[in-house]
Formats: C-alpha cells, structure tokens, sequence
C-alpha cells in the first residue's frame, strides 16, 4: 500500500500560479475556480485527496511557502467517501 | 495506522513572517526567499544573521525574513555586507542581488568584494532581465532574447554577448564556493538548497567568499505563463548556463557539514 498524506494549502498565500498542479506526481491538485482567496486568486486545492502521498513536491515547488505537506491518515478520514 | 502516526513533513520556514510576498505568482523569487530561510533555521542561524537587500524585485525582501536585514543601493550590497561583516565579524552576512543588481550596477562591487575573499555570502537571482522596471535587458538576456528595450531581439554585433557570473568570478582567488543552480523543477530546487547550505557553511567556517547564481522565471515579463516559463528556461537557458560548481577550493571540498 502506498504511503498516504494530505496537504493543507493557505488561502492567504496561495497566487494560483498552478506550480504545485502541473508538478504533482499524482495529479492531487487543481486550480479551484468556484472561490476567491482575500487577494482575488483562485486557490489550489486537492480534487483528488486520495491520490496524495505526502511526497511533498509541491511544498517544494510553490514559490509562496502556502502548503503544509502531511504524512499518515488524515484524522476524520479512515473510512472511504468521508472525505473533510 | 492511527492518528499518532501522522507527522509533518512540510512546512513554511521559521525564517519568514507572517506577510504575503508582493511577487508575481509563480516568481521563483520566493523559491530563494524559502531555501534561504530553511537552511539558516537548519544551521540554528537565524537569531545570527543579517541579510543585505538590493534595489529589484527583491528590494522589499526585508518584510518577508524575521531577521535582521539592511537595504543598499544599487549594486552596492557587496561592500555593505563587507563593512558589516568586518565590524560583526560573528554575524554571518548575505546578499540576495538579481542581474540587475549584481551583473550591471554591481558588477565592480561583487567582483572587488570577491577578489579580497571577504567571508560574506550572495545569492544571486538570474533571470534574464530587470524584473522590476519592466524587464528591460540586462546583462544576463540570452542573444536574441526579445523584452521591453530590445524587442527585435538581443544583437550581439550592438550589444554585446552575455554574462556568465559564476565563471567569471570563479576565476578570482579570493572566491571559495562559486555554484550555479536551477529552480525550475523540485530536482533543481533540493539541490539549489544543497548548494546554499554549503554557501553559509563556508562562510561560518571562514574559508572565504561564497556565492550560488540561482537561475529563475521571470513569468510575467518573458510574457508565458509560469508553465511555460519553466519550460523555456530549461531550453533556453540551461545551454547557456550550466548548472554546477564552478569554484571548490580545497579547503570547501574537505568541509564537513554537520546534519546533512
């Protein structure tokens, strides 16, 4: 079983520059165009939460310090379609 | 798995404030602000340091690092640092210059500052052009490069070719540690920090001038989007600018750095 993560993005940050997106091993993240962030961006956020790894290359990869990058079972999330 | 098991693997460096940075998004910019802080929070430097800002994009990097940090003009953030580092020689001193800065202004200051070996670090950002006035050509612009003051192109007949810092400075004795690195991709940025890190180490163990050229995008004045934009550095400048280190004395290459 492949190990499993999550990745918290700050909204205060995040531009929107779509680098942690097309960088994601496991196409994770996308761009959400239904919300704004404070500075008029759309934020990127996980489509595909259970994809994660935890691998950490768009903390690397994101110009603006905005991800926190997880490793483990997110809590609240054991069973499957309970998605927070 | 339970819940115990989780563990933090990524997060934003202790070394930055609360602030949002004014740069463009996806401006590798803050790549360098966030390796800078992360390998002074590992070395347990940051209550210790003292960064030297330019005039560029950068000229507002003070707001984004919480610590000590002086601003000078242009091009002139070599001799600051050597005047601060030889009056706090315990403090340990970089500068944070783009091609603007260092390659034009500077160019004097950063190659006398090199050449007396004076025990201060600069990270210089390249990329391409002068970000902040409207990406007018710099030193740095590739032949045949087009922005806002050569838009058929860079001739090299009229205006000359290129300069590659890292060599040139490589050349001078009192250089340590000269390297250039990428931050295009995640490879290039882990080995970027590498080279940082090995930077601030020379200079804590006082072995002598220290310098990583860091090539960049510049999305917003090269006119792509950031995607884009990585991808022509990779073509583009890549060929010009090998990544590598240009200047390992033998005191650097008999170093050791501790926790890495």
């Amino acid at each position: 079983m492949p190990p499993k993560g999550w990745v918290e993005i700050n909204e205060l940050y995040c531009k929107a520059c779509e680098t942690c997106v097309t960088d994601c091993p496991t196409q994770t993240l996308a761009i959400d165009l239904s919300r704004l962030t404070p500075k008029g961006y759309h934020p990127a956020f996980m489509i595909h939460p259970e994809n994660c790894t935890g691998c950490g290359i768009c903390a690397v990869v994101c110009p603006d310090a905005a991800i926190t990058v997880f490793r483990g079972v997110r809590p609240g999330t054991e069973k499957e379609g309970e998605d927070a | 798995m339970t819940e115990t098991d989780v563990k933090v693997v990524y997060k934003r460096p202790l070394g930055f404030t609360d602030l949002v940075t004014h740069y463009c998004p996806g401006c590798t910019h803050g790549v360098a602000h966030r390796l800078i802080a992360e390998v002074l929070e590992e070395m347990g430097e940051l209550k210790n340091t003292i960064g030297v800002a330019p005039v560029g994009c950068a000229v507002f990097a003070y707001n984004y690092f919480n610590f000590d940090f002086v601003e000078a003009a242009h091009g002139r953030a070599p001799a600051m640092a050597t005047g601060i580092k030889r009056t706090l020689p315990g403090k340990i001193l970089f500068t944070y210059q783009g091609d603007g800065d260092l390659a034009s202004m500077g160019m004097g200051e950063i190659v006398a500052a090199a050449s007396r070996g004076e025990q201060i670090t600069v990270i210089f950002i390249n990329n391409t052009n002068y970000g902040m006035t409207g990406g007018q050509m710099a030193p740095t612009t590739l032949p045949g490069q087009k922005t806002s003051s050569s838009p058929l192109g860079r001739d090299v007949e009229t205006q000359g070719y290129p300069i590659r810092t890292a060599e040139l400075l490589a050349t001078l004795d009192g250089a340590a540690f000269v390297a250039r690195r990428t931050l295009h991709d995640a490879r290039g940025i882990r080995m970027a920090k590498r080279a940082i890190r090995t930077a601030f180490e020379v200079q804590k163990q006082g072995l002598g001038f220290s310098m990583v050229e860091l090539l960049s995008i510049c999305p917003t004045n090269w006119g792509l989007s950031t995607t884009n934009a990585r991808q022509w550095l990779a073509e583009h400048m890549l060929p010009y600018y090998p990544v590598g280190d240009f200047k390992v004395s033998t005191a650097v290459s008999e170093m050791k750095i501790g926790g890495n």
